[in-house]
């Protein structure tokens, strides 16, 4: 017969003191995990809204970035042409070939400068790019030196404002709105009239991109090989979706690793604190353990119930760090991500799976940390512990 | 009565909670060594980056050339000793992408003389035909000079792809397209870790005859000065002098330069600190609790001493020291091993950054936090313990 929960649940709040000791510190592990793989999903996420499935991506063959990549005009308007690229309502073709470049922008609030990404889209191209919607301003108007600003970067870097100059090669370019797209990574960018800025930032002969919504996105592995055995063309092709995803992973996983090598490191000091808590608990109660052995319960029913407590308190800790973690869910950060070599802004993204990743991993802390001291209490013997008490 | 080997003993009552409890301060410090470790490998790539050496960029950013015509003016500016030209190469491995390594064509017989104090070459290539090596160029560099495809490579990719001399390296070009093909003729050392060893060096000139059409166009370029002193004229003159052309420059001193690279972290050394404290006061939390158990468990002893005469200051700094004694041991122990173990293995977060170093302002650092968490953990149970009346002390069960 097992030993009755209760028993554990009273024996928790009897020392509050050491509880909380041990529980606080096991969830501020589990916080710092759950931080880190929120990290991780909310730079993942900005990257995977910006890329849709039904979207076909083109890049010159062998380009690793956007900004890496470059396709004549020729080419482009051989892909514009398609037969397979979608129209909208009003009969114009959804896609859009797009220059891509950096420019090295002072930060705000914080030293130093970093690459921001500018896109020249065809006025056209709002259609296809529909999650993007003007928050503040107005949109540029096309055949001018107007551009807008992703509201994520707009306070990050200097003369993002509306009203503010951009200084491109020798023109300089009015901010004339901020603009959303759904917590995509479009948010950390520049977008200007592909007309005015490719002259402006001599890029005359070459697009870095076309962007098009299939007609009939089941068509895509057909349509992958087409374009990728014509001559003409030189181009490698992807759905949007698999492109940003591919953008994300170097980043992604290195946010992960490093936020589980220190999450097990810190644990491994938690896990010992825990053990003191519980040794402490076990020798307090050496009397009480003799009693419950003498009363019938099994050893392996006292190491389970032990056992259980650790457990129970490691799951208080995990509960308590979900909680201290939730805050940072929405807070917007920065960083370069190094695929595209361009800062992007993201928010945190607390999910429901790193929480409960979170209180496994405090569970396991709980085993750990509680299996030596429980089975310490399992092999008490019960003649030496009457006469000792 | 000594009252150090008073303190030992009573370390000594629960060996167990002692030595887990330190394990953990040694854990956490070593930790937050570690982290701190990342700040100061940032630091420190600034800081050994030279300041007697500029580099001139496009004004827009970095992914936009020069051209080569440039050349010739910079090297006329006064206070410019030499120039020399490179291009970011931004090849993947073919046969594993997501193994990145840095390649830079760079303008050889211009460029590796300005960087004799930063690297050593440690094994090279014997020349086919004994070739003369233009002036301030190591003379193992013969065979490398003398060859149109051959590359030198840094000890650490070197060791780390388990090359050869004289092998053929196959590389993707994602800005220049195609598959290349190098040949090893020379292994660096970095002898300024700030140059790091993860790269491959090829000739500038090759590129330019196969990737570009012939057309000269330059990555940046990197001005030798004849007096670092003069640095901020130099970088004057040199921006504008091209202040109005059609590729405006953007000049800085290497170290600038390096920093701008740091700057792009963005927020990430601000989380990384955030992860440290939190480490810290996790661990607090496990040294104060076991001070604690560890006063409460001897309150009767306690009793005991006073009777005896002990007075409350002295109880009050033999409970102060066990914490001390605990904190700082595994501290100490925690920062050091922080630095023997990341700074022996080289780690270097899988090419990310240059090899880690962990400063001694940072072992300093946490030796010093640990001290505070020891006064911190110890406080409340001494003054507990010195706080206590005999009468109740003795009359408490257990």
């Amino acid at each position: 017969m097992a030993i009755p929960i209760s028993y554990n649940l009273r024996n928790v709040v009897q020392r509050p003191w050491s509880t909380l000791a041990t529980t606080v510190g096991i969830a501020l592990v589990v916080a710092i995990l759950i931080g880190a793989f929120a990290l991780a999903s909310g730079f993942q996420a900005a990257l995977l809204e910006s890329g849709s499935p039904s979207n076909l991506i083109a890049l010159r063959t062998g380009a690793d970035s956007e900004i890496s990549s470059g396709i004549p005009r020729e080419a482009a308007n051989v892909l514009l042409a398609l037969p397979d690229v979608a129209s909208g309502p009003d009969g114009r073709p959804l896609a859009s070939a797009e220059m891509v470049v950096l420019i090295n922008q002072p930060r705000l609030g914080q030293s130093g400068s970093s690459n921001v990404t500018v896109r020249g889209i065809h006025p056209d191209a709002l259609a296809l790019r529909n999650q993007v919607t003007i928050v503040a301003g107005r949109l540029f108007a096309p055949g001018t030196d107007e551009v807008i600003v992703g509201q994520r970067i707009s306070r990050r870097f200097a003369h993002c404002a509306i009203g503010d100059r951009l200084r491109f090669g020798q023109r300089d370019f009015t901010v004339v709105g901020h603009f959303t797209a759904g917590g995509a990574g479009f948010e950390s960018e520049v977008w200007g009239d592909n007309a005015v800025l490719m002259p402006a930032l001599d890029r005359q002969e070459a697009f870095q991109s076309v962007t098009f919504r299939m007609r009939d996105p089941s068509r895509f592995a057909a349509l992958e090989k087409q374009l990728e055995s014509d001559p003409r063309l030189g181009v490698e092709a992807r759905t949007e979706r698999a492109w940003y995803s591919e953008q994300s992973r170097m980043m992604t996983t290195i946010i992960r690793a490093g936020g589980i090598l220190i999450t097990l490191i810190m644990a491994i000091g938690a896990i010992f604190g825990a053990m003191n808590t519980m040794y402490a608990a076990v020798g307090q109660r050496t009397r009480e353990i003799a009693v419950l052995l003498m009363l019938g319960f099994t050893p392996a029913a006292v190491m389970l119930s032990f056992l259980f407590e650790s457990v129970l308190l490691a799951l208080i800790g995990g509960a308590l760090g979900c909680l201290l973690a939730l805050p940072i869910n929405g807070i917007t950060t920065s960083t370069t991500n190094w695929s595209s070599f361009s800062e992007i802004a993201f928010a945190f993204r607390v999910t429901p799976v790193g929480m409960a990743l979170g209180l496994g991993f405090a569970a396991l802390m709980g085993v750990v940390g509680g299996f030596l001291p429980a089975r310490l209490a399992a092999r008490q013997s019960l003649a030496a512990t009457l006469r000792g008490a | 009565m000594n009252l150090f080997s008073l303190v030992l003993v009573s370390l000594g009552r629960n060996k167990r909670r002692t030595i887990l409890t330190m394990l953990s301060v040694v854990v956490a410090l070593f930790l937050f060594c570690a982290l701190r470790g990342v700040l100061d490998t940032l630091d420190a790539s600034i800081k050994v980056s030279s300041e007697a050496r500029l580099v001139t960029r496009n004004a827009i950013s970095l992914i936009f050339p020069l051209p080569l015509s440039y050349r010739e003016r910079l090297t006329a500016i006064p206070g410019v000793k030499s120039v020399a030209h490179a291009n970011w190469f931004g090849g993947r491995d073919p046969v594993d992408p997501g193994n990145f390594y840095a390649q830079f064509a760079v303008d050889a017989p211009n460029y590796l003389p300005m960087y004799t104090s930063d690297i050593e070459i440690v094994a090279a290539d014997r020349p086919q035909v004994e070739t003369p090596v233009p002036p301030g160029i190591d003379p193992k560099l013969a065979s490398f000079i003398s060859e149109r495809d051959a590359c030198v490579v840094g000890e650490r990719l070197f060791k780390r792809m388990k090359w050869k001399l004289g092998q053929q390296v196959p590389v993707s070009g994602t800005i220049f397209p195609g598959t290349w093909t190098f040949t090893i003729r020379a292994v660096y050392h970095a002898k300024n870790p700030a140059f790091g060893e993860e790269a491959m060096l090829f000739h500038w000139k090759y590129l330019s005859e196969k990737g570009m059409n012939g057309q000269g166009i330059v990555g940046w370029y990197v001005l030798e000065l004849a007096d670092p002193a003069r640095a901020g004229d130099v970088i004057r003159s040199v921006d504008a002098m091209y202040a109005n052309s059609a590729a405006s420059t953007r000049t800085e001193t290497e170290r600038a330069f390096q920093a701008g690279f740091v700057s792009m972290y963005g927020n990430v050394p601000f989380l990384i600190g955030v992860i440290g404290l939190a480490v810290v006061f996790a661990i607090l939390l496990v040294a104060a609790n076991t001070m604690m158990m560890a006063t409460r468990e001897r309150t009767s002893e306690f009793g005991v001493m006073k009777t005896l005469g002990f007075d409350d200051g002295t109880i009050f700094r033999v409970v102060l020291a066990e914490a001390a004694i605990i904190t700082l041991g595994g501290g100490a122990l925690g920062a050091l091993l922080a630095k023997l173990v990341i700074e022996g293995s080289g780690f270097n977060a899988g090419g990310l950054l240059p090899p880690m170093t962990v400063g001694w302002a940072t072992v300093a650092t946490g030796i010093g936090i640990a001290v505070l968490m020891g006064a911190t953990s110890g406080l409340v149970p001494a003054w507990q313990a010195s706080r206590l009346k005999i009468v109740e002390a003795l009359r408490r069960p257990e």
